[in-house]
């Protein structure tokens, strides 16, 4: 995306750091458990509140969900990889440290596709991924003077993204972090939910003139915490940067927060007060030594990506590349296709699942994992329109009573008998009577009014409660009216 | 007789053949803790725990079911964590700390029924080597104790109560010599094993990847029996070795003949203390007539172990201390604001020779100084073991000094004008721990004046046998008279 | 290299510690002879030498992703010197 500013045009540069939430039952250094939600400092071991002589010991269902991760990222996984402790004084750091991982990462360079709205799709370059602690939380609006302190979120296993700096539009990033989280819960290793903290975005931003390479200063926002937000973010930061440079100042570096009522973001720290964070090898923990063989097996139980499945969908379903991506988006949307269209025409399945079948979620505001429509009758009802038992009108009924009922829709029709007239004999003698009763119709046609055609087919159609196949029903019109 | 003065293996085989009870024995070693109060050995005295292990030990013994360590009576070093009984690594930081869990190594002791008579006093965060940074006060040597001489650290008190019979054995740790220094002054036998051999879980970390918890007891043959008892994989310690434990003690009274013991030159630098030399060479003799090859080899890097040493072990210690704030537990001292209550709790909860530490740790983990300092300590760490590793390709075992002089003066002037003097008591010890090889200090004669010296054996990574081994043979005909 | 008295203060603040202005002089005189004392190391070739973390070359111990600690509250606020409503209580943390 292009800035118009005073004094020329400018360009974005933006790279994100993304801190993804492990899935895991226990914690990345200990066996206190990870769920949410319960008495404060209810799921701390000693280990997570920093007690004396206790030590990490690491998890490995969070090596094999980072390495699982870093998989999905078309990522390189590095066989050795080394923790290290990141010293600072925080109240809701219990060590005075973080272990993470600083020089050998788990995870090393890799590729996101992201598709955006054009129609287009761009590369984005990982730059590393690694695995690191949480912190806990600090309450500060329980009292004036006090804050408040819960450990249950500390030692809760993170993995941590960075990409390299390859946005160049707000749009661009907001592609991304979907993407992301589709690949996430694809592979089940985070559940993606920015408004809950499970995912959690900086941002750094800077700009220069368009055409340019030089690199200058980058501020960084924290904790940007949802997709909208994120854009918001690198939009006015850009901005601010571009206004900064034509009234002839410099940006400075420094750490910013994204206020999302001004829409703007406000200094958090300067660089003057930037941490000096100390990292060496943790002596506590031996390097990560994985081998091929472990790599390869889980790489063998990776289940089928978003950008694998879309390409699926298009070659062998004949989906178009806009519905394949929406459909892919969701892991469990596109399963639940998969099975619908099973058998049946999937561009037609598509149609009914992008269309009615959303809506009928929205406005019952469910999600398609108990959804009352199950996939293979959502199949069945597009089958029964396709070979004309119903049609596409009586389709939408039945469809109406199955996200009632959860009914198969062939037992709907059955019952309530809304199956189509194909029947020759049966068509005829309602035209019949449509014709007999209305002849003065019938001279106008046949005096060269030939609109009134479809006039008849609505007559016959209602006549037959819209049961009548409204092929035969024109073509058996043609040769009566003639 | 004053049963106190039995050794371990000798108390056990007393207690088996039921010449006394566990709680007469424990009993006793209460009484001559009471007695020995000026010693300021243990900061903690824990009699109705002791008495109360005692009585399930005597169970034990009547239904012929006893453990390996059945009744005797320990002292642990105050930086075990002990559940339910205070644990304070004597910094005033967390001078009221009581844990909730157990550390590995004591669990394994209790459990092998040993009897717990109290925490042992020590360096603060077993920082110093005069047990005269301890919050709760010097510990007193009690070899001469009107002259009033440190018993060496950081296990002084360690070291003080076995030399003087306040309990059987005790535990220890080492991160630069602080088993095997005190040992030594005391005139008692203390081995560090091999980093890995003993699992760290519960012990308050100093320097992570340096610190080992070992005995320190009053013969070869009890740091054995001990040793065995307290070592083994542990999978709460990441850095524990999963190698099996051999049993010691069947290395004692094996044949040295054809043995290579290793003599380093470099810890022979000039103007080392005549006495101590002359003590080096009474080893030396030993061992040649007890068959064994005496090698001259090198470890060219020795010299500079103490400042590789002094750059590792705070920079870890700096991290590993950053969790005493005043949030969680110990002593807080409040501020307006919850750095000021870190500051105010820091300074105020850590001792001087302390704070030096974590200065010095901080500023060479500092932004621009890490490749200068630390990494390039990393790196003469790697030389300083390879030396080792070289040096164990002609010999089995070394022989060398574990100290540079006897005990000296509390309060020595000498010493304290300069925080390195300090240090530089820890010579022969510290490059032991940097290349995590297994060591043991044994007293082998008196200097002039009657103050005990010992010698120190070191072996390849988990070889303690071969220590075992010739300290045996060592021991046998040094024929070193502890105090009575 | 010398080490003025400004970055002892600075290190003092990273460690969460305060030397009285004072003692500054000092503290910043001894910081300076061991430093100068470490540096000895200088003498030592290291090029090609990789450091040495760890001394055993072990492999590193990954445990079962189980739930084996927790509901603890009272083990862990057992020694907090302030605890409300079972959180640990600190004054204010401003940034």
């Amino acid at each position: 995306m292009i800035l118009q500013g005073k004094t020329g045009n400018w360009e974005i540069i933006c790279g994100l750091e993304i801190h993804c939430q492990i899935i895991s039952k226990s914690k990345i250094f200990s066996s206190a458990s990870t769920e949410f939600g319960v008495d404060a400092n209810q799921n701390v071991s000693f280990v997570d509140a920093g007690m004396p002589g206790q030590l990490p010991v690491l998890n490995e269902e969070c090596v094999r969900q980072a390495v699982k991760t870093g998989l999905g990222l078309r990522a390189e996984i590095n066989k050795y990889s080394e923790f290290s402790r990141k010293n600072y004084f925080y109240a809701d750091l219990p060590q005075g440290y973080q272990i993470t991982q600083f020089v050998h990462p788990i995870v090393g360079e890799g590729v996101v596709t992201v598709d955006l709205d054009d129609g287009t799709t761009k590369d984005i370059r990982i730059e590393r991924m690694h695995i690191e602690q949480d912190a806990g939380k600090s309450i500060h609006d329980m009292s004036p003077s006090k804050s408040f302190i819960d450990l249950n979120r500390a030692g809760v296993g993170l993995m941590e993204i960075v990409t390299k700096p390859d946005f160049s539009a707000p749009e661009e990033a907001g592609a991304f972090l979907k993407k992301l989280r589709s690949i996430l819960r694809y592979l089940g290793t985070c559940d993606g939910n920015m408004n809950e903290g499970s995912m959690r975005c900086d941002v750094n931003v800077s700009v220069r003139p368009e055409g340019s390479h030089e690199l200058r200063t980058r501020c960084e926002m924290k904790n940007v915490n949802s997709v909208k937000f994120v854009m918001q973010a690198i939009e006015s930061e850009a901005k601010r940067h571009i206004e900064v440079y034509e009234s002839g100042g410099t940006v400075e570096q420094e750490t910013r927060q994204f206020d999302p009522v001004s829409g703007q973001t406000k200094v958090m720290r300067k660089k003057e007060f930037a941490h000096d964070y100390r990292y060496f090898p943790e002596p506590d923990l031996p390097p990560l030594v994985l081998n091929d063989e472990y790599i390869e097996k889980i790489r063998c139980d990776l289940p089928e990506l978003p950008d694998a499945k879309k390409e699926r969908f298009i070659k062998t379903m004949g989906l178009t590349k806009y519905d394949a991506a929406i459909i892919c988006e969701n892991r469990e949307v596109a399963e639940f296709f998969e099975k619908a269209a099973a058998g049946h025409d999937g561009k037609k399945v598509a149609n009914w699942l992008m269309g009615d079948f959303f809506a009928m979620l929205n406005r019952k505001n469910l999600s398609v994992e108990n959804s009352p429509v199950s996939a293979e009758n959502l199949g069945l009802l597009v089958e029964l329109i396709e070979s004309n038992v119903i049609s596409g009108k009586v389709g939408k009924e039945v469809f109406e009573i199955m996200s009632e009922t959860g009914e198969n829709p062939q037992k709907i029709v059955e019952e309530k008998g809304l199956k189509q007239v194909s029947d020759l004999g049966a068509i005829e003698a309602i035209i019949d009577k449509v014709i007999a009763a209305n002849p003065d119709n019938l001279n106008a046609y046949r005096n060269g009014k030939t609109a009134l055609k479809g006039w008849f087919v609505g007559q016959v159609l209602k006549e037959s409660r819209g049961k009548a196949n409204p092929q035969l029903v024109n073509k058996i019109l043609d040769e009566k009216l003639a | 007789m004053d049963i106190t003065k039995l050794t371990l293996s000798e108390t056990l085989q007393a207690l088996k053949t039921k010449q006394f009870s566990a709680v007469e024995l424990t009993s006793a070693y209460l009484q001559k803790m009471d007695d020995n109060r000026d010693l300021n050995a243990y900061v903690l005295e824990t009699p109705e725990t002791a008495l109360a292990q005692a009585k399930q030990a005597d169970i034990r013994y009547a239904q012929g079911t006893p453990r390996a360590l059945e009744g005797i009576p320990l002292g642990i070093k105050d930086i075990f964590c002990t559940k339910g009984i205070r644990t304070t690594s004597c910094s005033k930081i967390i001078s009221n700390f009581i844990p909730q869990y157990e550390s590995t190594v004591t669990a394994k002791l209790f459990n092998d029924g040993a009897v717990c008579l109290g925490k042992l006093n020590m360096d603060e965060f077993a920082m110093g080597g005069s047990n005269e940074t301890s919050f709760f006060g010097p510990v007193v040597n009690p070899w001469q104790k009107e002259r009033r001489l440190v018993a060496g650290g950081s296990s002084g008190g360690s070291a003080a109560a076995v030399a003087a019979n306040l309990c059987a054995a005790a535990t220890g740790t080492d991160t630069g010599g602080s088993i095997r220094q005190p040992a030594a002054f005391c005139g008692i036998t203390g081995i560090k094993p091999t980093y890995g051999r003993c699992s760290r879980y519960g012990i308050m970390a100093f320097a992570s990847s340096l610190d080992q918890a070992g005995p320190i007891a009053k013969s070869v043959e009890d740091c054995a029996i001990l040793l065995k008892s307290m070592s083994g994989y542990d999978d709460k310690d990441s850095t524990s070795v999963n190698k099996e434990v051999p049993d010691f003690r069947t290395s004692l009274g094996q044949s040295i003949k054809g043995l290579k013991v290793g003599i380093p030159q470099e810890y022979r630098p000039q103007g080392l203390n005549e006495e101590i030399a002359a003590q080096w060479d009474k080893g030396i003799e030993i061992l040649r007539n007890a068959g064994a090859e005496i090698v001259n080899i090198s470890l060219p890097h020795t010299k500079y172990a103490l400042a590789t040493y002094y750059i590792i072990a705070p920079a870890e210690a700096s991290s590993n201390l950053a969790r005493y704030d005043g949030l969680r537990y110990g002593i807080r001292v409040d501020g307006t604001h919850l750095d000021d209550m870190y500051i105010n709790s820091r300074t105020e909860g850590f001792g001087r020779e302390v704070k030096r530490r974590i200065m010095i740790g901080t500023y060479v983990l500092s932004a621009g100084y890490y490749d200068a300092y630390y990494r390039k300590a990393q790196k003469v760490r790697r030389l300083i073991r390879d030396d080792f590793i070289k040096a164990f390709e002609k010999c089995d075992v070394i022989l060398t000094p574990t100290a540079p002089t006897p005990a000296f003066a509390i309060g020595d002037k000498e010493v304290l004008k300069n925080p390195i003097n300090m240090w530089l008591n820890d010579v022969f010890t510290v490059s032991v721990n940097l290349a995590g090889l297994p060591a043991m200090s044994l007293p082998v004669g008196l200097s002039h004046d009657g103050l005990p010296l010992g010698l120190q054996l070191i072996a390849p990574a988990f070889d303690e046998q071969t220590i075992f081994k010739t300290a045996a043979v060592l021991e046998k005909e040094a024929k070193f008279e502890r105090l009575k | 290299m010398a080490i003025d008295t400004q970055t002892v203060k600075r290190i003092a603040f990273l460690a969460r510690l305060k030397i009285d202005d004072d003692k500054i002089e000092a503290a910043k005189d001894e910081f300076n002879k061991i430093i100068d004392w470490v540096e000895q190391l200088n003498e030592v070739d290291t090029e090609n030498v990789r450091p040495l973390t760890a001394v055993n070359e072990t492999k590193l111990f990954c445990r079962k992703d189980e739930v084996k600690e927790g509901n603890q509250s009272d083990k862990i606020l057992y020694n907090a010197p302030a605890a409300e409503y079972d959180y640990f209580v600190v004054p204010k943390v401003v940034e």
